[in-house]
């Protein structure tokens, strides 16, 4: 998602499959799984900047997602399906489309 | 559970934040015995045996360099050390006895819970992270983990237990949580919806307990009794008075 934009509850997203050798705040079982945006909790100066004391400006919107548990886990899924919610700042986050 | 595991990195806690390094675990049962008399030959009893992590040496030289420079005191850290620790479940339950009882209050708290509880509880919150607070129904049930770390909603419930830390809860309840509540004696029926609530980074999550049947009419103090540490993470419910 581009810095700035505001995503409403309801918008499909995926949450980025990258792996960067640093400090972050986006699990890793979640990346590249889609789910839902619950709601924004606001903007928050950026952990992958603070953990190495810069200020972490400018803040980030950091997002309430919800996933299925079998959109997450696929086969290796163990119990009835529940749900998961995460909270992921925004430059994780990228479209996912409408059958996300 | 085990509890090995659990060190955190300490994000957003304040200096002085000990409990975030699990030090000093080390089982001392075996030698609080009555029959322990002095003519052993073990070795000095060491708290930090075989266990002595940098984080900790870095912790120890940062200290004594912000005392040296005249940045903190020692009792500065103490107090610090001493308000952290105070501070217990007993808030937390006063507060869901409250949204029990209050319908307005409960629904403010859910909607924006910092304002909602400086108002009620006359607490400032200014510099403590971010909180939602998540309603337990009969129709869906929440359980809070930080499989990241240990985050934890400190200001209300206190310091976190070893096995919220623990790699085992951590890695196992977003993948098994039914399980894991089983082992928690939480058998919920099959129809009620899960949820998860991973605390990944700058909110913190406090649950409020479904309110057990049998409590109509009871008044705050008395509620508030029955309200668990557990409850309000999400691994246990509320029991219905005996």
């Amino acid at each position: 998602m581009t810095p700035g934009s505001r995503l409403a509850a309801g918008t499909p997203v995926r949450v980025r499959s990258g792996d960067p050798r640093t400090h972050c705040r986006t699990p890793h079982y979640l990346r590249g799984k889609c789910g839902i945006v619950v709601r924004a909790l606001g903007d928050y100066p950026n952990p992958e900047e603070l953990a190495y004391h810069r200020p972490g400006m400018p803040a980030l919107a950091l997002y309430q997602v919800e996933f299925d548990s079998a959109q997450v886990w696929g086969d290796r899924l163990r119990e009835a399906p529940y749900r998961i919610v995460a909270d992921i700042f925004e430059h994780w986050l990228e479209p996912a489309g409408a059958a996300g | 559970m085990s509890t090995h595991g659990g060190h955190g990195h300490g994000h957003g806690q304040g200096p002085g934040d000990h409990g975030e390094h699990d030090r000093g675990e080390h089982d001392h049962s075996e030698h609080d015995r009555g029959e322990h008399n002095h003519e052993h030959p073990h070795a000095p009893i060491d708290d930090l045996a075989g266990y002595r992590p940098e984080s900790l040496l870095l912790e120890q030289a940062l200290r004594e360099l912000l005392i040296e420079h005249g940045v903190l005191t020692a009792s500065d850290i103490q107090r610090q050390i001493d308000q952290t620790e105070s501070r217990t479940p007993v808030l937390g339950a006063q507060i869901v006895a409250r949204a029990w009882r209050d319908d307005a209050f409960r629904h403010a708290l859910l909607d924006e819970a910092k304002p909602a509880l400086g108002t009620a509880f006359a607490l400032d919150l200014a510099n403590t992270p971010e909180l939602t607070v998540l309603e337990n129904t009969a129709q869906v049930h929440h359980v809070v983990c930080c499989t990241l770390c240990s985050c934890y909603p400190r200001n209300i419930l206190g310091i976190p237990p070893a096995w919220y830390k623990s790699r085992e809860y951590r890695s196992r309840v977003v993948i098994e949580p039914r399980a894991v509540l089983r082992e928690f004696g939480t058998d919920l029926p099959p129809e009620r919806e899960i949820r998860v609530v991973d605390s990944t980074a700058d909110m913190r999550y406090l649950v409020i307990p479904l309110r057990p049947a049998g409590t109509e009419g009871w008044d705050e103090a008395r509620l508030a009794a029955l309200v668990t540490r557990d409850s309000m993470i999400g691994v246990a419910q509320v029991l219905p008075p005996a």
